[in-house]
């Protein structure tokens, strides 16, 4: 793993906070064009005031704008390229580099992001909140276990990033290799499965309520569909299913 | 519903839509959460979070990947908790009514995003010079519109979808034919299979995943028939 460079200009605290609480409004003019890029200037607005010149010099104006392009990253780990873009327009990096490097940053920070996050950790977190509910857990139990857990990570994987690209710069690359980022969404879905496992028949069994008459015919049924839907793989949208399904069931049950 | 009985749900619905896409992803707006909280507005936190979890099932289905579209579950959950918790206990109809009328809402709302995302891509086109010249002014103006309107979408769709939703589920329950046992395994079978089916879709990738799951359905089976 590269060591991480010294800084030739630190920023201070307030700043850096300033840049971790923007990061939280990251997607705030997401669209179809830019993607992340206007918001990952809204980020770095705040420390590009100290280049040379402030706000009115036209440093300060030529980063902005190159900032403001297109860019692509998960929103979690843009704070990596938010901090190293940020050391390398402090550092008076060539412009030409900087942008190569934005274009080879996007692609890896989507990917790795996604998977650690939407693909893991979300359902792991929304899997231990379920299995809280069937155990019996109340509304505050159930919904503080959730937001608790998942916010740790949240949070600690954004100022991971931002504290991370700062201190390593354009050398930030290497910390791609972190093993929470190779290998977390391997563990992470093996503990899923186990969770999974737990908390469907438990909390099922509660959204059911007392009286168990029809467990048979809702256990059969659920294995059917699941068995269906798993072959049908990318080619169905489930809740599209569960939408339809439930329409023509509500039709019924008016109707009758 | 009248306007002013919509409107401290419809600005629940703003803030946890909100949380979506724009500030802060902190998953307020998953619809376990988001539900659980609309039902306390109306007195039955309970209520929101049955079908919240209902919701939350099936929203396990949906990965809100980059650019992809995809139905907007805070407001929906909002939705959905508010119209359930406001049913009397026991109505056999309550729970598919309400949640046909999440699901409703989940797919409009993911649709206005999409608009919404358009719009900016409409005024970044309009000040496209000014920020290509590094202006602060046009770039912080873009980027807080963006969030304002991302506020007001999910207020409006919270506030539409109470308004439409909340004499049709009440009817709809009113006139219920079904029995309440089957309705609501009927809801639980959905949820059972949307759930199973998204989870192998993300996991089975995975070693040993069945034997995982067989694990930990193992130990639940022995927890339900002890219990």
């Amino acid at each position: 793993m590269t060591s991480p460079t010294a800084p030739t200009f630190s920023l201070p605290h307030r700043v850096k906070v300033a840049m971790y609480l923007r990061l939280l409004a990251l997607q705030g003019s997401w669209n179809y064009e830019t993607l992340l890029g206007t918001g990952i200037g809204f980020v770095m607005e705040p420390a590009l005031r100290y280049l040379p010149g402030g706000v009115d010099g036209p440093q300060y104006r030529a980063a902005l704008a190159r900032e403001s392009r297109y860019f692509n990253a998960h929103p979690y780990l843009a704070g990596i390229a938010v901090g190293a873009l940020t050391r390398a327009e402090l550092d008076g990096v060539d412009p030409v580099r900087i942008e190569r490097f934005r274009t080879a940053l996007a692609g890896p920070l989507g990917s790795v992001g996604d998977r650690l996050v939407w693909a893991s950790w979300l359902p792991f977190c929304s899997l231990v909140a379920l299995c809280v509910y069937g155990a019996g857990g109340s509304p505050v139990g159930v919904v503080g276990t959730f937001l608790l857990l998942y916010n740790v990570g949240h949070f600690l994987l954004r100022a991971w990033g931002l504290r991370t690209g700062l201190s390593r710069g354009l050398n930030v690359a290497s910390a791609l290799g972190n093993p929470v980022l190779r290998q977390g969404p391997h563990y992470i879905g093996s503990a899923a499965a186990v969770v999974a496992g737990l908390a469907l028949p438990l909390a099922l069994q509660r959204v059911v309520g007392p009286g168990r008459a029809l467990a048979g015919g809702i256990i059969v049924a659920a294995l059917l569909g699941i068995l269906l839907l798993a072959r049908l793989h990318e080619r169905a949208e489930g809740w599209r299913i569960a939408l339809g399904v439930l329409a023509i069931f509500v039709l019924y049950s008016v109707l009758t | 519903m009248s306007l002013i009985e919509a409107l401290p749900i419809a600005l629940l619905g703003a803030l946890l839509g909100l949380d979506v896409v724009s500030f802060p992803q902190a998953m307020i707006s998953r619809p376990i959460v988001a539900a659980t909280l609309a039902g306390a507005f109306i007195g039955h936190p309970a209520a929101g979070l049955l079908i919240g979890v209902v919701l939350e099932l099936i929203a396990l289905d949906t990965l809100p990947f980059g650019a992809s579209r995809y139905p907007e579950w805070g407001s929906a959950g909002v939705v959905g908790g508010a119209l359930f918790a406001a049913q009397p206990p026991g109505m056999p109809g309550a729970l598919p009514a309400s949640l046909l009328a999440a699901l409703l809402t989940a797919s409009v709302s993911g649709w206005s995003m999409v608009v919404l995302r358009r719009v900016i891509a409409g005024r970044l086109e309009r000040t496209r010079d000014s920020i290509e010249g590094g202006s602060r002014d046009a770039l912080l103006s873009l980027h807080l519109s963006g969030m304002t309107l991302d506020l007001l979408r999910a207020a409006l769709v919270t506030m539409i979808g109470m308004i439409i939703f909340s004499p049709l589920v009440r009817a709809i329950v009113a006139i219920w034919g079904s029995e309440s046992a089957p309705s609501r395994a009927v809801v639980v079978v959905i949820a059972a299979i949307v759930a199973g089916g998204a989870l192998w879709k993300v996991f089975h990738s995975i070693r040993r995943v069945v034997w995982l799951f067989l694990g930990g359905l193992l130990a639940s089976t022995l927890l339900l028939v002890m219990g």
